[in-house]
């Protein structure tokens, strides 16, 4: 069983083990609209808890989407890069971005729970 | 000073649709209802509904030639037929475009002009102040417009108002009662589709947006949809690829102006025509699904070369599309331009158009 933790920027990481699996919240791909391209990183990258680690571009936004966590880059959704439009049909299992290797998991303390999450939505 | 938002007949209408609402124009507008791409489909495949109510429609009567309207605009009244509507530019005196317009002639001494909906304030008073007689009024606020546009479009209003509709050629239109009211059903649009636009009296606007929507071919659209359908088509939008900064020749627009016609800016544009001009917007692909926005910079190499005015994803097409000003050098078909800003960055060719040539325009 894998726990959902999320970031004030409505990246959601969901944590196995060493293994965070990345992507960005329903709220987040709705306010973005149709979604028509995601650019995403190299495999093996290192990437700091909040540095730039992807982006994405809908019919009305360009948006960066930042590491939830610190870690090493070891699989990409390339299913992303010619079908964009999963991310509005399914943002929060199918349209996963990156997998990173944790560093410090430490970190995830930082981070919203589902119910946290929820809640921080209410007050948008 | 900061005018209140201006709001169309048809605003609880789209509340009730649940559709995203923006300012555009100074009026309180829908830019989505379902999804800019899934509108922009219906659109390409049946038939979709917009709310035009914001454009502006002036009304003159009056003699076309001895009032001085004749000499307005880049292009003759005197020539069109009744019947027939034309596209082109009011200019100020260094051959700049005031606003691009439709005109339609309506009678022998008698004509409407439509206007972009920022603009029509100024419009009316640069108008106004050229003629030097007629009776020129600003009927925007009586005045409701509905565009139906897509490929099954004809077939809907021959059903909902008769064959008559069915004979109506490209730039023409007709006059007729609808819900027992005068109208003006206008073969014209913004979409590359087959489509009309209609013109009715305000107060029967929200009937007929009723009565449209009934039929099951029939879906509305917004302004996110409009703005990616004209830029399929490389149409300018006025504010963005074309202002009073640029005249109808750096846009590439010369199409629309008669130069060996006097009209005012014509001077200033066949001394233009006769001197390089330094920049010309041209329409480019980009070589993925990058979206080029208004404002990113054009370059070769390190060298800034001009900037996007328009740009959008193209579902039609598959990758970004857009308008740009460049340096005259780097306007030639196939030329490979550099689009960047921050740190996107996304390579471009110069193409020709339109983008998509599949629509049911003319059909």
């Amino acid at each position: 069983m894998s726990e959902i933790y999320f970031t004030k920027e409505h990246e959601w990481v969901k944590v196995k083990g060493n293994s965070a699996v990345c992507g960005i919240s329903a709220h987040a791909a709705h306010e973005l609209g149709d979604i028509t391209f995601v650019e995403l990183p190299e495999i093996g990258k290192k990437f700091k808890q909040e540095e730039v680690m992807a982006a994405i571009e809908s019919v009305k936004a360009a948006s960066d989407i930042y590491a939830p966590i610190s870690g090493k880059v070891v699989k990409v959704n390339m299913e992303l890069e010619d079908a964009p439009e999963r991310v509005n049909e399914s943002p929060e299992d199918a349209a996963w971005m990156v997998e990173l290797e944790i560093d410090d998991s430490g970190e995830l303390t930082r981070l919203m729970t589902q119910e946290m999450y929820d809640n921080y939505l209410q007050t948008l | 000073m900061t005018e209140p938002v201006k709001t169309t007949p048809l605003n609880k209408q789209h509340r009730n649709l649940g559709a995203l609402m923006a300012p555009f124009g100074g009026w309180d507008m829908p830019i989505q209802y379902e999804g800019i791409i899934a509108e922009h489909r219906w659109c390409r495949e049946q038939a979709a509904l917009f709310d035009i109510c914001h454009m502006g429609e002036f009304h003159f009567k009056g003699d076309i030639v001895s009032s001085g309207l004749e000499d307005l605009f880049t292009f003759s009244i005197k020539a069109i037929p009744e019947g027939r509507s034309k596209y082109g530019f009011l200019l100020n005196e260094k051959g700049c475009i005031v606003d691009d317009l439709i005109v339609f002639r309506l009678a022998d001494d008698e004509v409407m002009i439509v206007v972009n909906a920022a603009t029509a304030p100024n419009d009316f008073k640069v108008i106004k102040s050229r003629l030097t007689t007629g009776q020129l009024s600003d009927i925007t606020a009586n005045t409701a417009k509905l565009d139906l546009q897509g490929p099954l479009s004809r077939e809907v209003l021959v059903e909902l108002l008769g064959e008559w509709v069915s004979g109506i050629p490209y730039f023409r239109f007709v006059e007729h009662d609808l819900l027992g009211s005068p109208a003006i059903v206008s073969r014209t649009g913004y979409t590359g589709e087959l489509g009309y636009e209609i013109f009715l009296p305000a107060d029967k606007v929200v009937e007929l947006w009723d009565i449209l929507l009934k039929d099951d071919r029939v879906k509305p659209a917004g302004l996110g949809a409009r703005d990616v359908l004209r830029l399929e088509m490389g149409y300018s939008l006025y504010g963005n690829d074309i202002d009073e900064t640029t005249t109808p020749l750096e846009a590439d627009l010369g199409a629309f102006v008669k130069l060996d016609k006097q009209f005012v800016g014509n001077e200033a544009l066949l001394s233009e025509k006769n001197k390089l001009s330094g920049r010309i917007k041209v329409p480019f692909r980009v070589t993925s699904r990058r979206t080029p926005r208004h404002g990113f910079g054009i370059y070769d190499g390190d060298k800034k070369i001009g900037e996007v005015t328009s740009g959008v994803f193209s579902p039609m097409l598959g990758c970004g599309i857009g308008l740009g000003y460049v340096e005259t050098a780097y306007s030639a078909l196939d030329t490979v331009l550099s689009i960047r800003q921050d740190r996107t960055t996304m390579d471009a060719v110069v193409c020709s158009l339109p983008f998509y040539d599949k629509g049911s325009l003319r059909s």
